[in-house]
């Protein structure tokens, strides 16, 4: 019984993975869904363990008690504890078909995007603007969305509690889910499918913004990196760095150097305007960013990006350098 | 006592084992008896290891961002958990139980194959050692490409694919190292074993039940072991194939599930959870077959619907073959297979309330002995009960998409399984305590077990259901603190501290009275199943003569008539009677012959483990081993008679002609 009040009250205030606190129509209609079916689940829990501890107390042994009546079963009873659950479960069966079919249709006017899930981030590509980016997903708020998802590498699993339920990223097929936010609001996503060494640590944010908002972002998006940085100073540096240490093997800034196209790791082309990075399992700021040159491994175990020995100096550079990547 | 008659001396590779005490006769027994025993601690040690695995966990996630280990030895500890917990020690205990009550409970004398039940049990402890000789010989790493910050240590060198070894992260490109290959092939190896048991008990209750023993009048318990029998004879050969797959695909490079081959990761899935649902319900039915004995035991009434309670178990049983894409709502499936798994789940809903329902009926109206074993049984139904009802949010298939892959899951099934099976498993433990050892375990530090464990458990397991549905993700070896999951967290880890103090207080009632325990009475329970209308400990010819069985629950009515108001009245000449039985069951006055021990089975089982290396190493010494020692078990055991030839030959004591099976009754014709 304390349980389910525990239930209740035990609820962990602004968790931003959250489940129960939708943000948009998709996990809004789950969540009513879900508590159709809890509070049923309530009523049921209070009578059956009623029923046990009542028994417990009630018919416990004492010495003055007679030996128990021989009842063997009663039909009627069978088939009433047969047929009533049986009611109880088409009237959420109802619903919970006609949301599977509606969950899954295509919205109209949808936004498309792609999801890439790797080990260990999610990359977005935005078909319609010719826009490739990481880690955070910039939506445009009270939008459908249609994400088109598959996998490089092995199964990940989409998840952003507050808009909609999980789905997974599988390699050599498309799968596909619909987000809608109600608001310009930031949200956290979180990969559910286990994915090897890391996976605690891909995680993503979905940024939802006002319209004229993501219209700038995408105008912003679509340019290239500026090219044209004072050779004195120390971002210039850094941009030898990254074009020397042999970052440009797996990353790609547009603009910046001459081979475009396919690279294994996220594209840097604006990473000063991402609030995250390293699949969204840091903050993306001076201290982290030192930490994670250093030693890539260290904080993301069996991560493809090598530890490239660089110097405090050539770390200090390459900082200053993806700062001015906005 | 006994007339003991020389056997005839006989050739073989090996002479015939002579010792009837001492560890040479436990290692070449073939009593079903001495072999659910050895199941039973076998089990539990491994119980305790997957629980240590837990706990290794659980400090690990007591706070956010934690480094107690790396990422690698946290996937390693997971992996080994859950194969652990389910293959290792729940399977296992309940072959425990099968093997030590189920001839009894039909008053037989052994079970049909008794070397193949010897051979069961080898296997399984071969197929453990091969799958935990990972910690010594296996090796892991970081996927094709990655790097690793440190070396893995031993404690990281176990499968870390998962239980569930998705693939293609468990296959060889993004799980390299042996470590998966001892998991694909250790599993492979325990499967055998619980083929063979599976076939040795369908055969045996068709065949030995004693005279009069119909099958709607075996106990619960025994129907349970019969359903969980077909679920592990049909379900095991799918994850066989899967995982034979599995190894070729790491082994010899074939594609069948990578997609750059043209195979499908998603079939992995298919084929892992049909074998994976039916057997939820093999570790889940035994632990309803006790609690549906030692409930009517100590509320003095019978099972309320008895054939309600059969049936659903069946039901159960077979509706659990068609639900097994409700893990996979979130994966690449079809919104019309998920409508149509949604609804499967929500059936199988119905034969589980009617167990519960019926239990509730047994319960209610009796007069209630609220023992250890009586109260694990309530306890097993209350958690059983919040364990089912989360179990119909997962039938709710939007729901599910934000449940799956969290703590909701982890705790779900965990009311299944620990508050479910492993409630069960311990009512069993202290209610055929008197049976197995002869004497009494100690009421009150049973009952602080109880507590503490109920506790320990609620606390361990209830969080997770809101920090699944707020956002924790299962097998995470860190979570960020801006999350907010740290409070609860450390919660649980203080519960499964708790639970592991209760287990240590089972240890030591089980250990102090095994030996100093009171002298367990002539049928301590007033008992219904024929079990206790032997000794304790069961001699080593379980029956002195062979039971004839006149209704369900003929014990009982042996003692016990009704008066016309229904209530139970015993009978003047119950005492009588028990003294009879005490005083039969220990004098035979016939010859009865037994099964020989013998070491072939030993031989033939540690024959599989080298088979299991050499495809690992691809080593052909190994493999010689191996086959050498598949020759001398098979070939010894082939030339060697299962009794030594006496002087007098007699016809076997159990009785199976007259009570052959009758096909109306058996729904195995389902």
């Amino acid at each position: 019984m304390l349980c389910s009040f525990l239930f209740i009250t035990a609820c962990i205030e602004n968790a931003p993975l959250d489940s129960l606190s939708p943000a948009g129509p998709y996990a809004r209609t789950i969540d009513e869904l879900f508590w159709l079916t809890f509070w049923i689940a309530v009523v049921i829990f209070f009578i059956v363990q009623g029923a046990l501890l009542f028994s417990v107390f009630y018919f416990k042994d004492s010495p003055e008690k007679p030996e128990p009546k021989q009842i063997h079963g009663n039909s009627v009873l069978e088939i009433i504890w047969t047929v009533i659950p049986v009611i109880i479960l088409a009237s959420i069966a109802v619903p919970t078909v006609r949301t599977i079919f509606d969950l899954a249709r295509e919205p109209e006017n949808a936004l498309k995007i792609e999801v890439i899930g790797h080990q260990w981030w999610f990359e977005y590509k935005y078909p319609d603007y010719g826009i490739t980016t990481a880690n955070v997903l910039v939506i445009p708020e009270d939008t459908p969305i249609r994400l088109e998802m598959w996998s490089n590498d092995v199964l990940h699993n989409y998840w952003v509690p507050k808009l909609n339920g999980k789905r997974y990223l599988v390699p050599g097929q498309k799968t596909y889910l619909n987000l809608h936010a109600d608001n310009a609001e930031e949200f956290w996503a979180q990969c559910g499918e286990y994915c090897g060494l890391s996976h605690s640590k891909m995680r993503g944010r979905v940024l939802s913004l006002s319209q004229s908002d993501f219209d700038a972002w995408v105008i912003n998006e679509q340019k290239n990196a500026a090219n044209d940085l004072d050779q004195e100073s120390l971002a210039y540096e850094g941009q030898q760095v990254y074009l020397n240490a042999g970052c440009t093997q797996c990353h790609v800034i547009g603009g910046v150097w001459d081979v475009q196209g396919e690279r294994i790791a996220p594209n840097l082309t604006h990473f000063a305007i991402r609030n995250v990075f390293a699949g969204a399992a840091l903050k993306n700021n001076a201290e982290n960013l030192t930490e994670w040159l250093a030693n890539p491994a260290k904080i993301k175990p069996g991560t493809f990006m090598p530890n490239l020995e660089l110097t405090e100096r050539e770390i200090e550079a390459l900082i200053e350098y993806l700062g001015t990547l906005k | 006592m006994t007339k003991i008659i020389q056997p005839k001396k006989q050739k073989n590779i090996f002479s015939r084992p002579s010792s009837e005490e001492g560890i040479w006769s436990w290692i070449t027994t073939v009593d079903h008896k001495r072999i659910g025993i050895m199941y039973g601690y076998a089990a539990f040690f491994f119980l305790l290891v997957g629980g240590l695995e837990a706990l290794l966990l659980r400090i690990q996630l007591s706070q956010p961002d934690n480094n107690f280990l790396s990422a690698a030895e946290y996937n390693a500890m997971f992996t080994m958990h859950g194969t652990t917990m389910i293959f290792l020690a729940i399977m296992p205990i309940s072959a425990a139980f099968f093997n030590y009550l189920l001839p009894l409970q039909i008053g037989a004398r052994d079970v049909a194959f008794p070397r193949l039940n010897a051979l069961s049990f080898w296997i399984f402890i071969a197929g453990g050692l091969f799958l935990y000789s990972t910690f010594l010989f296996g090796t892991a790493g970081a996927p094709e490409g990655g790097y690793l910050d440190e070396e893995v240590s031993r404690l990281a060198s176990a499968p870390n694919g998962g239980w569930f070894g998705y693939q293609p992260n468990a296959g060889l490109k993004y799980s390299p190292g042996t470590a998966m290959d001892y998991w694909a092939i250790g599993l492979q190896i325990l499967g055998i074993a619980s083929l063979v048991s599976a076939f040795n008990f369908i055969t045996t209750i068709l065949n030995m039940r004693t005279k009069g023993m119909r099958l709607m009048r075996m106990p619960v318990f025994t129907w349970m072991t019969f359903a969980v029998s077909f679920l592990l004879a049909f379900s095991l050969p799918i994850i066989a194939i899967a995982l034979f797959f599995v190894t070729f695909d790491r082994q010899f490079g074939t594609t069948f599930f990578l997609t750059e081959g043209g195979g499908d990761p998603v079939l992995w899935q298919h084929l892992f959870w049909l074998f994976g649902h039916p057997e939820v319900y093999i570790l889940i039915l035994p632990a309803f077959g006790i609690v549906s004995e030692v409930l009517p035991t100590f509320s003095r009434k019978p099972l309320f619907g008895y054939p309600a309670i059969v049936f659903a178990g069946f039901g159960i049983a077979f509706i659990g073959f068609g639900v097994w894409a409700h893990h996979m709502f979130a994966s690449a499936i079809s919104p019309v297979a998920q409508a149509g798994f949604g609804l499967s789940t929500m059936i199988i809903a119905v034969p589980t309330g009617v167990k519960i329902f019926n239990w509730l009926g047994t319960i209610w109206g009796g007069k209630l002995t609220l023992n250890t074993p009586m109260l694990f049984a309530l306890g097993f139904i209350g958690m059983f009960v919040i364990g089912g009802l989360s179990g119909v949010t997962h039938s709710v298939v939007p729901a599910d998409t934000q449940q799956t892959d969290t703590y909701y899951i982890v705790a779900h099934f965990h009311y299944v399984l620990f508050g479910g099976a492993l409630f069960g498993i311990f009512s069993g433990l202290y209610y055929w305590f008197p049976k197995v050892w002869g004497r009494m375990y100690n009421e009150a530090l049973g009952k602080i077990h109880f507590w503490l464990m109920i506790i320990g458990f609620n606390l361990t397991f209830g969080p997770m259901h809101w920090l699944g549905l707020q956002g924790q993700v299962r097998r995470t070896w860190v979570y960020a603190e801006e999350t907010n999951l740290g409070f609860w967290n450390l919660i649980v880890t203080i519960g499964a501290f708790i639970l592991a103090v209760a287990i240590l207080v089972f240890m030591a009632n089980w250990m102090y009275s095994r030996r100093k325990g009171e002298k367990a009475p002539f049928d301590p329970w007033d008992a219904r199943t024929l079990e206790w209308i032997t000794p304790s400990p069961t001699p080593v010819w379980n029956f002195s003569k062979a039971p004839e069985v006149k209704s369900l629950d003929d014990f009982w009515y042996q003692k016990y008539g009704e008066d016309e108001d229904g209530r139970a009245v015993r009978k003047d000449t119950a005492d009588d009677l028990l003294i009879q039985l005490e005083e039969e069951g220990f004098n035979p006055d016939e010859e009865i012959h037994l099964p020989s021990p013998s070491y072939f089975p030993l031989i033939l089982a540690f024959g599989l483990p080298f088979l299991g290396y050499a495809v690992i190493y691809k080593s052909i010494p190994l493999a010689l081993i191996g086959v050498i020692l598949l020759l001398i078990g098979g070939f010894g055991w082939g030339t060697e008679p299962l009794e030594e030839e006496f002087e007098s030959a007699e016809e076997d004591l159990v009785n199976t002609e007259e009570d052959s099976v009758n096909e109306e009754e058996s729904p195995t014709n389902e």
